[in-house]
């Protein structure tokens, strides 16, 4: 078994897109209308085009504003992404606008971050496993 | 006011002065980091009910405040009440405060 897919959902499709792709870096692979407004819109990394795909989902199911409020409201990341140099990560986005919820914080072979994706999440960043 | 034994409750458990020292090397924390905080650098294999739990004590001692800020809440460290341990054996005896407690 292997993962291939993973999902977060987001307010606005094509805010997302842009923040994923413009502000993160990643790169668009899938974009499929799926009915009404709705898209199957996939993201992955540059470094591995054929590595698992983030998928952009849309928040429209009611449970969604509750459950991510909460989550949100203490700080809780819904996805974790590998970076080289937190600390380098972190000075590029806040360049950009970007809001961080934690600054780096190195704890033993660990450095992580917090910051929101302006689309309902908080996304954390880790120094990748050696 | 708060009463002089919310502080020395809130005190007295190691795990919430752990949290008490990390605030104060850096106020202004979500929940999410000062677990991950008391789990990887101290590695205290507490859950986040109980770390919610400790931080109310410690809130209700006015050792901790809470803000919002948009849709996050973050915690800060508060050293006035510690003010009230301070002073009511260190200060000349014209101005002692009343005891609290019989």
């Amino acid at each position: 078994m292997k993962i291939h897919l993973t999902s977060v959902f987001v307010d606005d499709q094509a805010k997302a897109e842009h923040f994923y792709t413009e502000i993160l870096g990643f790169v668009k692979k899938h974009d499929v209308p799926v009915g009404g407004e709705d898209r199957w819109l996939t993201v992955v990394s540059p470094d591995e085009p054929d590595g698992t795909e983030l998928l952009l989902e849309p928040a429209g199911h009611p449970a969604v504003k509750t459950y991510r409020d909460a989550l949100v409201g203490d700080g809780i990341p819904l996805a974790q992404f590998a970076v080289d140099d937190v600390n380098a990560e972190y000075e590029r986005l806040r360049g950009l606008g970007v809001r961080f919820t934690q600054e780096p914080l190195e704890m033993g072979p660990v450095t992580t971050a917090v910051f929101d994706d302006t689309c309902g999440n908080l996304i954390q960043i880790a120094t990748k496993p050696q | 006011m708060v009463v002089a034994d919310d502080i020395f409750k809130a005190l007295a458990d190691p795990t919430r002065r752990t949290i008490l020292d990390e605030l104060a090397e850096k106020s202004g924390q979500t929940l999410f980091e000062i677990c991950s905080r008391l789990s990887m650098k101290h590695r205290l294999g507490i859950s986040r009910q109980a770390v919610s739990q400790h931080l109310a004590v410690l809130e209700a001692a006015g050792l901790v405040g809470t803000r919002r800020e948009g849709r996050y809440k973050f915690h800060d460290l508060n050293t006035a009440p510690l003010r009230q341990i301070a002073e009511r054996w260190l200060v000349s005896d014209t101005s002692r405060p009343e005891e609290s407690t019989p």
